[in-house]
């Protein structure tokens, strides 16, 4: 069995990291299990987490009245789902489901923004990461907009 | 074959005559998409290259540029992927088994797939790009232990626009071969991944310096996924794109489908991402 502090290290989302700074976020951790079609969170909840995902893969869907409830992203083994923690009013703005077994790590938001408060060079670390992820998902749902596959050419 | 071009009154007295073939199959593949087979009236098969294209015709309808999408060791069988986009491509789409439809070529460079072989090959796919890439798969497929790993990546609008589902789970089923699929957006009941067919590139596991990528899809998606390749650390010589233009003669006299100094018909239509880099950039060329 592989300690929590191993399982960090090894993520990608953590890499570069060193070894007493990943010891300090294994205190706001846990191991977590979710299984096909349960939820790791339900738009509106209160984000106080987010999840380093091991393996298996999380819908993030979005779901309105009169409108049939769509994913618009996926996330696999090496991702990270959610940054609603980091922004007031901390509130999840989509929903997150398991759709295949999932085995992640979930760190505690309120936890990790003390240790962030106290050690700004930690939260200046983790802030290059997680923006490194929004700015990929923000890419990725920009690029999509374009409707690539459509096609603009007749003949 | 390329046809050439040293004595174009020669080369456009043959090269623009359509030869009949008729439609032995017409297989919906999505909404708008059809495969069709076509089997020649005078029995010569027609042999071509992975990545090559015809001229096909509709008779009294029109004439447009189609990748071929069937399998180079089978030239007796004609296979053309086509989407509804227009009035010659809806008759195309229409036509019915029996019916006579006119072939001119094969037209252009394919993807020259045996310069991958030792080595990993990685097939990235947007959309009805997939057409063109199916011949190039198969090749691989045919003489699967001359390559390394294989990757098929591939994206999509929805799930209802995959094509060649019974292709992709015969390809994944090959050894050391993995078929990725991404679509833009799904349904809740869709198991697989959504974002964008970047990811995939990734998230691939491949050997960069020895890697061949063939690139397929709407050009804007060619430039996202060329920079990653890139990025990755496959040279760009050996990232190869198949670009699409105005192609009307299809032997390089008429000069509409340029792209500065490439005539794509013939200089084309595959070429590699570090002859096109500059070009790509370059709004509204």
């Amino acid at each position: 069995m592989r300690s929590l502090q191993e399982l960090l290290a090894e993520h990608p989302f953590f890499a570069g990291l060193d070894e007493d700074t990943v010891g300090m976020l294994v205190g706001c951790a846990r191991n977590v299990h979710y299984r096909p079609g349960e939820y790791l969170f339900r738009q509106g909840d209160p984000a106080d987490r987010f999840f380093v995902v091991r393996r298996g893969r999380v819908a993030l869907d979005v779901h309105g009245p009169g409108r049939t409830e769509m994913v618009v992203d996926t996330v696999d083994e090496g991702g990270v789902v959610g940054w609603s923690w980091l922004v007031p009013p901390y509130r999840w703005f989509f929903d997150a489901r398991a759709t295949q077994e999932v085995s992640a790590v979930a760190v505690d938001a309120s936890c990790l923004r003390d240790k962030c408060d106290q050690d700004p060079a930690l939260g200046y670390a983790l802030m290059q990461r997680v923006a490194g992820v929004m700015y990929q998902r923000l890419q990725s749902a920009r690029i999509r907009l374009l409707d690539l596959y459509g096609t603009d050419r007749a003949g | 074959m390329p046809v050439d071009v040293a004595d174009p009154a020669t080369a456009a007295a043959d090269a623009l005559l359509p030869r009949p073939f008729r439609v032995v199959a017409n297989r919906r593949e999505t909404s708008d998409t059809v495969t069709l087979e076509l089997e020649p009236l005078d029995g010569d098969g027609l042999a071509f290259a992975a990545g090559q294209f015809t001229m096909l015709q509709a008779f009294g309808v029109g004439e447009v540029p189609i990748s071929i999408s069937g399998d180079p060791a089978r030239p007796g069988l004609l296979v053309h992927t086509i989407r509804d986009v227009g009035g010659v491509t809806r008759a195309l789409c229409a036509a019915e088994v029996g019916d006579v439809l006119g072939a001119r070529g094969p037209y252009g460079r394919g993807w020259g797939v045996s310069d991958a072989r030792g080595g990993d090959v990685v097939v990235v796919a947007g959309g009805i790009g997939l057409a063109p890439l199916r011949a190039a798969v198969l090749e691989v497929v045919r003489a699967r232990s001359g390559f390394g790993r294989v990757h098929v990546l591939y994206g999509a609008r929805t799930e209802d626009d995959l094509l060649f589902g019974d292709d992709l789970e015969e390809w994944a089923a090959e050894p050391d071969t993995e078929v990725a699929v991404i679509v833009d957006r799904a349904a809740t009941s869709w198991p697989g991944r959504v974002g964008l067919v970047t990811e995939l590139v990734r998230a691939a596991a491949f050997d960069a310096p020895r890697t061949l990528a063939l690139v397929c899809g709407p050009e804007v998606m060619m430039r996202f996924v060329g920079a990653e390749l890139t990025a990755r650390g496959v040279p760009a010589s050996q990232v190869r794109l198949s670009l699409e233009r105005n192609m009307r003669c299809g032997v390089g006299l008429c000069g509409h489908c340029q792209l500065r100094e490439y005539l794509l018909c013939v200089d084309g239509p595959v070429l590699s991402l570090d002859a096109v880099r500059p070009q790509l950039g370059i709004r509204e060329l």
